[in-house]
């Protein structure tokens, strides 16, 4: 039994529901991509989101990600195999980064997202860490992220940890930092708490915005958000919850 | 109706591909098998990742063969992503590879900037609007597919460049460059976008492509 899970800065988890009934959910409000992390995979040392990935693919139609102990390329395979589109990999990539160029030749750069949890530092810049902020890996955010992005990963999905699950807007600074220095898009997550923290986000550079909490919790949907993200001038799909029925 | 078939050759989102079928009707048949491609009614060929490896193992299973004597019957062919990209004759991936030749022209990479000079992000990702560009009367279920701007999932960093305009059927703006979404010759169509990823806008084109008459 899975559940989806919630924390503020990566801690103190709170079940949100059932992770394949959010997703039916979010992929009828027009959700451009689905994002499953398993948060406990490290624990595990293994990813255990096979089966929810797998009913998931078979119900929804759009990209999946999906991330957590993802440390080999068997790892990689064992969830591409099942209908998930791209891995993200952070503690394996941390640990051994020639595994990110290991799925991006295998896979091709579109299956591989690189995943950062960024701690901001007091005396400025990022540090890198991982199992959900508990351990440091002594790199700096940046300089990592340019060096993931020249072993051929396509995306880089970066998360601040001191603003997740805090509805406060995201590390604007961190995005644009982590935007300025590589080519490939970059999906920003942590903070989003309304229509104008997105707004943001893009405007510093982000080619796209992960939301979990805001959602989870209902404070926010889709089709508003994207209503509103429209009349502000940010480049969205269009999209209408009719245009359901009948496929 | 008849028989669907997506090539089964060990590369990328066949899964998906089939999910995408079974939800709108179809029992697509899995298939590397000779025969079963022969015999099928509609022939799908999906892929991801690189172009070198689909046509090394298209090619390992003499599948090329297969997929040329299905189009030379006539019958309704669909490549997606880099079962798209395979149609044309020759791709500068990683080295210089040759494609399938069934559509003229080459698979090049993205620029890295925008027709104004500044960076453009690559690989492509993106939920992007097509559009359809050809003058010939494309008709039929592209007509339903393509005429109307619809928004689908694209990933990729390489992109077709057909030889003869008339074969670009639709394309999306990116960076101000103009890319192939949709190409076509004959029976042969090809979407660089993943329908299979798309919504109910890809479940829709793919409905158009299995219900239709008039491939």
């Amino acid at each position: 039994m899975s559940h989806l899970i919630k924390g503020v800065q990566m801690e103190g988890w709170r079940k949100m529901g059932d992770p394949a009934e959010r997703a039916r959910k979010y992929y009828a409000e027009g959700a451009d991509e689905l994002l499953y992390i398993d948060v406990v995979a490290s624990l595990y040392e293994r990813n255990n989101l096979a089966d929810i990935v797998r009913q998931v693919a078979s119900e929804t139609f759009v990209p999946i990600t999906v991330g957590g102990g993802i440390n080999s390329l068997e790892a990689a395979k064992a969830l591409l195999d099942v209908g998930a589109d791209k891995v993200a990999v952070n503690t394996g990539a941390t640990k051994c980064p020639e595994l990110l160029n290991e799925i991006s030749d295998t896979y091709g750069s579109q299956a591989v997202v690189l995943s950062v949890e960024a701690k901001r530092l007091p005396n400025g810049g990022w540090t890198a860490m991982t199992d959900n902020g508990r351990n440091h890996t002594g790199r700096e955010v940046v300089g990592w992220v340019e060096e993931a992005a020249r072993r051929g990963v396509g995306e880089v999905l970066i998360t601040s940890i001191d603003q997740d699950g805090c509805s406060k807007g995201m590390d604007l600074e961190l995005i644009a930092a982590v935007s300025a220095v590589v080519d490939i898009p970059v999906i920003a997550s942590g903070g989003v708490g309304a229509m104008e923290h997105v707004r943001a986000g893009i405007d510093c550079g982000a080619s796209a915005i992960a939301i979990a909490k805001a959602l989870h919790t209902d404070e926010q949907n889709l089709l508003d958000l994207r209503k509103m993200l429209a009349q502000s001038g940010v480049p969205v799909r269009p999209y209408a919850e009719k245009e359901m029925p009948g496929v | 109706m008849s028989r669907v078939a997506v090539v089964d050759y060990g590369i990328g989102n066949v899964f998906s591909v089939c999910n995408a079928l079974k939800h709108i009707g179809v029992d697509p048949i899995l298939t590397r098998d000779a025969k079963e491609i022969r015999n099928a009614g509609r022939l799908i060929l999906p892929g991801v990742g690189a172009f070198s490896r689909a046509m090394e193992n298209l090619r390992s299973l003499d599948l090329d063969t297969e997929i040329r004597a299905y189009v030379a019957a006539g019958r309704p062919f669909l490549g997606v992503c880099i079962g798209m990209q395979v149609l044309l004759d020759v791709s500068s991936e990683f080295g210089t590879h040759s494609g399938l030749g069934l559509i003229p022209g080459s698979v090049e990479k993205i620029p890295s900037v925008t027709t104004q000079n500044a960076a453009l992000r690559v690989p492509h990702v993106s939920w992007a609007q097509v559009k359809q560009v050809s003058a010939e009367d494309t008709g039929g279920w592209r007509k339903s597919a393509f005429y109307r701007p619809a928004y689908y999932y694209f990933v990729h960093s390489y992109s077709a460049q057909p030889a003869d305009p008339v074969n670009l059927m639709a394309t999306t703006e990116y960076g101000g460059h103009q890319i192939a979404a949709a190409i076509r010759r004959d029976n042969v169509t090809g979407v660089q976008f993943h329908p299979e990823r798309s919504g109910p806008a890809g479940l829709q084109m793919l409905k158009h492509f299995i219900e239709a008459d008039d491939c």
